[in-house]
């Protein structure tokens, strides 16, 4: 039994499916859905690896190095604001949040 | 064998946690479940030999990101038990998704060949006899120099912006301020005064 390229890449969509549910399904809980979005990239992570060791390119691996950043950045402040909005309105529910709407 | 072996554990792993991540009600819960997932991730990384990669999943991903969302989750003071009432509702068109989302990922999967003349000039080829970490530092400090500081770029927006949205200033207290301490002088400290003997100030 040898691995192959399919092997993750079908791990990988399957992770990807799982959080793209759990946006849907938990789109009341603000949290979850960021947690959700970190699966997804992980997701993407797992696949730029997969097929970066595969094909003998370090590219992919320096691209998922630059994903792991930009996803730690956008953890931080989504969980900034999320913080602030709960400082500001003592609830973090997301269907209050229509200040914005015309 | 044993690397096929692994990859199914880690993989059966990674989904099974990633499922319970959505699926179970509280979110402290799903935290140390996301912790979990990326754990096998990592152990993932390794068999496709990104040592690297691994480790830094493991550093930065449960180490930082995912105690910050302990943190966030333990300090809000949120009763998560009403955000699970709309669970139910959204299964059937969040599974029907994720249905549709699965199906096409593995069609793309099943029906995709490798064309073996594309094999021939990848970017930047991995050398041989050389580490992983060795190998991905010489190509991302020399090819990808200007893109690794734009990275600490916006590591450090995001940095500034998260102390900046959380950080705010409570009125009514008494603050240090060392200008002003420093300015002082003794002329406009302290004050002399000739008073008379046996009598009170």
């Amino acid at each position: 039994m040898i691995l192959s390229l399919s092997h993750f890449l079908i791990v990988a969509a399957m992770l990807f499916t799982i959080g793209v549910a759990g946006i849907i399904l938990n789109r009341k809980n603000i949290i979850v859905v960021l947690m959700s979005v970190e699966l997804i990239l992980l997701s993407v992570n797992i696949n730029l690896v997969s097929f970066s060791s595969f094909f003998g390119d370090l590219t992919g691996q320096v691209f998922s190095l630059f994903i792991l950043t930009v996803a730690a950045a956008e953890a931080a402040i989504g969980l900034a604001i999320l913080v602030a909005y709960y400082r500001n309105r003592g609830s973090i529910a997301v269907e209050d949040i229509n200040l914005m709407k015309g | 064998m044993i690397a096929a072996l692994f990859f199914y554990l880690f993989s059966a792993v990674l989904i099974a946690s990633a499922f319970l991540v959505i699926t179970s009600r509280n979110p402290v819960h799903s935290v140390l479940f996301l912790i979990l997932a990326f754990f096998n991730a990592a152990g993932l990384f390794l068999l496709l030999g990104a040592e690297f990669l691994a480790m830094l999943l493991v550093v930065v991903y449960v180490g930082a990101v995912a105690v910050l969302f302990l943190f966030v989750v333990m300090m809000l003071d949120v009763d998560f038990a009403e955000f699970k009432q709309g669970f139910m509702r959204y299964l059937p068109v969040g599974g029907a998704i994720g249905a549709i989302v699965l199906l096409e990922l593995v069609l793309v999967v099943g029906g995709w060949r490798v064309d073996a003349a594309s094999l021939a000039n990848v970017a930047s080829p991995a050398p041989p006899a050389m580490s992983n970490t060795l190998a991905l530092g010489r190509v991302l400090y020399t090819q990808y120099a200007y893109l690794f500081i734009a990275a600490g770029m916006v590591l450090l927006t995001a940095m500034i912006g998260a102390i900046i949205l959380t950080l705010h200033h409570k009125v009514g207290i008494k603050r240090q301020d060392v200008a002003a301490q420093n300015a002082r002088t003794p002329k406009d400290a302290v004050e002399l005064r000739k008073k008379s003997f046996r009598q009170g100030v």
